[in-house]
């Protein structure tokens, strides 16, 4: 860089500084004058409002800062449950629509054709109250099996509470868990260095088999199962699917399903024809040429535009708010917003908790496309 | 270092809020009124279609108590009720509409709490409706009260005081529930008439209204109890206090109105009244309309146009419509009501 673009970027840089400046003390002026309230204060003051989905302890006591925690995981909840359903569903149909059987491929083609371009508010709206309308009061419930039940209050699914010494239960999964992963990378490597599969599953057996023996010997059986039962208007006790969840996970992943199934059809087409006969002239099967030459190179097609299509996915959830879903937007930019009054604070943490979303999404992206790409290089 | 992250989080909020302040032209006192002036037309905000209080009709007309509201500021700034824009607005939305200057006033059933009087850069310049929230719930469950409600679902609007209050009446009664809160009411009416939610639960005067647009309007109850006092009223910017007082004294003129024999129907025979109160009422005595920096005619045109409180209250939510609202707590300080106007003198 020579010396005057150094002047220059420098002069730029001050110059950026006061823009800020200025724009700074022109809000907290107007603000200080219109007599608001500024500051972030209020996230220790009591809520005192209900929500009807918390994935952790909350009662009206606790804070408006647990209350945009409880809002920040209902939309992770939602979003991450979305990516996995909406890719699953996004590969099915975009295979699906490369197949060669006519009448499968036209169905996919209509699936896509129809998600795709009826927009998503509508499709939430629909899947509400389309289903809501449909589904019986607790009273008429649907029965599931035994202690399962459907109605227009959602499903409830029977649950179990962990009492004393379930711990050890955890413990015993948690050290499997982590055998498990060990084990497979020791196993691949070997693969690797010696060219013979390697099993480990009977060893990976008997050690969880043996972490559980423990369990149970130290707490015996430290469950209590929470059967879902009717009393009064609802149903009490078990696991309680709400039906603005379920409306707005079958939207969101249905919707976006439909966007990453044209990108997994454009990562495969994208694949050479030469590919193909060559995995074939070296006696690869279908299966595995699928597995070992196609998927790997068409990913790096596939991965930059997924990667958008989960950054929309979880944007979208925002779009609970109109079916009073209780995420972020709902919770902590409706409520609290209107309890507090303070616009400029709330939707600057709702903006950067999507920010920094979409930034976490895309560096995990990033880096698997990366690793993907380094291995197709090596091979 | 932790005070320095937050100072700098502080800051680059700020700088967000340009947005919002590159609206704000930061309204000083005799502002509002020289805006309102020079554009030829009150904003008002309003809600959303709330029947009785602020809702359009087929041909897309406004009405509704507080869109009467709004057509006597209008009639009293411009002598006719017709230079009016009404802006519907959402719970979530309202404040932010009228700190930001995007309406001059609003008159969107909102309850009058210190919370929003002290710390949101709002007036509220009285109140217009004394309301009390209330649960609907279908008739053939057979409840006759809301203390029967335990462990129900119920359906709200997002963003207003009708979340807190359901809370604390749940929690003091040691009853558990199952809030349900939707950004739009049309939303939670659809919801609740789906069978989302055992009960509704709102402002008393909008359940009979919202209870218009259920399937079956007779299927459903409003319970005897009302839980809250929710005084509704229309709000103004602070700091400007002469728009507040237009504002304040359209209403209070519609009140004394009422209180003196005053209406649409008699104004005109009224002109020539000997009575004092009613000459100053109507802008023959006195500067009223000046020191406020409008027309002295203000409330004439008032009455003339919208008439006095009786008329738009029989003509919006009364006895006579599909809400058949009794004057109740409405009715006049002297006749065993609250609705109480300072004199014109």
């Amino acid at each position: 860089m020579s010396r005057r673009d150094v002047v220059l970027q420098f002069l730029m840089l001050v110059l950026l500084g006061l823009g800020l400046s200025w724009l700074v003390s022109n809000v907290t002026g107007n603000l200080e004058r219109q007599n608001i309230a500024s500051g972030f204060g209020f996230l220790n003051e009591r809520a005192g409002f209900g929500i009807s989905q918390t994935l952790i302890e909350y009662t009206e006591d606790d804070t408006y800062q647990r209350v945009l925690i409880i809002g920040l995981l209902n939309t992770l909840l939602v979003s991450v449950i979305g990516i996995v359903l909406a890719s699953v569903l996004g590969f099915v149909i975009g295979v699906a629509r490369l197949s060669s059987n006519w009448l499968i491929s036209k169905i996919a083609m209509v699936y896509i054709e129809i998600f795709r371009n009826v927009p998503l508010l509508l499709q939430i709206m629909f899947w509400y109250f389309g289903v809501l309308r449909n589904l019986p009061s607790p009273r008429r419930a649907i029965e599931i099996g035994d202690s399962a039940f459907l109605s227009n209050r959602g499903i409830v699914l029977p649950g179990f509470t962990m009492l004393e010494g379930a711990g050890w239960y955890v413990a015993a999964l948690a050290i499997s868990l982590t055998a498990w992963f060990v084990m497979r990378r020791r196993a691949h490597k070997k693969f690797l260095t010696t060219g013979t599969p390697q099993s480990y599953w009977r060893v990976l057996a008997l050690g969880a088999g043996t972490m559980f023996a423990i369990a149970y010997a130290m707490a015996g059986f430290p469950f209590a199962a929470d059967v879902p039962a009717l009393r009064g208007f609802n149903f009490r006790g078990g696991v309680n699917i709400i039906p603005e969840f379920a409306a707005l996970l079958l939207a969101l992943s249905l919707y976006t399903a439909a966007f990453i199934s044209e990108i997994v059809r454009s990562g495969i087409v994208s694949v050479g024809q030469g590919q193909r006969e060559a995995a074939a002239a070296l006696g690869l099967s279908n299966n595995t040429t699928l597995r070992l030459v196609i998927i790997p190179q068409a990913m790096r097609v596939i991965i930059p535009p997924l990667t958008s299509q989960y950054l929309n996915l979880t944007k979208n959830s925002s779009l609970a708010v109109a079916i009073a879903y209780p995420d972020i937007v709902s919770v902590f930019a409706g409520t609290t917003l209107t309890q507090i009054g303070q616009a400029v604070e709330i939707i600057f943490i709702t903006m950067m908790v999507y920010l920094s979303l979409s930034l976490l999404t895309s560096w995990a992206m990033n880096s698997y496309n990366k690793r993907i790409a380094l291995v197709g290089q090596n091979a | 270092m932790k005070k320095l992250v937050e100072m700098c989080v502080q800051r680059v909020a700020l700088v967000f809020a340009v947005c919002v302040s590159t609206l704000n032209f930061s309204f000083a006192a005799g502002e509002t009124l020289a805006v309102v002036q020079e554009r030829g037309y009150v904003k008002c905000g309003v809600s959303q279609g709330l029947p009785g209080f602020s809702n359009p009709d087929d041909r897309g007309n406004w009405n509704g108590i507080d869109v009467d509201l709004c057509r006597a500021v209008a009639a009293a700034v411009f002598g006719s009720d017709e230079n009016v824009k009404f802006t519907p607005l959402s719970a979530k939305e309202r404040f932010t509409a009228l700190q930001s200057g995007e309406v001059d006033l609003l008159a969107r059933n909102t309850t009058w709490s210190m919370h929003r009087d002290t710390a949101l850069g709002v007036d509220f310049t009285g109140v217009n409706y004394y309301d009390g929230q209330g649960f609907m719930v279908l008739a053939e469950l057979g409840i006759k009260s809301a203390l029967e409600l335990d462990g129900a679902s119920l359906c709200t609007n997002l963003g207003t005081t009708t979340e807190l209050n359901a809370a604390d009446y749940f929690r003091t009664n040691g009853m558990t529930y199952e809030i349900v809160a939707f950004e739009k009411a049309d939303e939670a009416v659809s919801a609740y008439n789906a069978g989302r939610c055992d009960a509704y639960t709102t402002d008393q005067s909008a359940l009979y209204a919202q209870r218009l647009k259920l399937t079956d309007p007779k299927a459903h109850i409003v319970l005897p109890e009302i839980i809250s006092k929710e005084p509704l009223g229309p709000v103004v910017r602070q700091g400007d206090d002469q728009w507040g007082d237009i504002v304040q004294w359209s209403h209070h003129a519609m009140v004394n109105a009422e209180e003196l024999g005053v209406s649409s129907a008699n104004i005109e025979a009224m002109k020539t009244s000997k009575n004092p109160n009613i000459r100053r009422l109507l802008g023959l005595d006195g500067t009223f309309g000046d020191n406020m920096g409008i027309p002295n005619d203000w409330s004439y045109h008032i009455i003339r146009t919208v008439g006095n409180y009786a008329e738009t209250f029989e003509r919006n939510v009364g006895k006579d419509t599909p809400l058949g609202i009794a004057r109740g707590v409405n009715a006049l300080w002297k006749d065993g009501g609250l609705q109480y106007a300072p004199p014109i003198r």
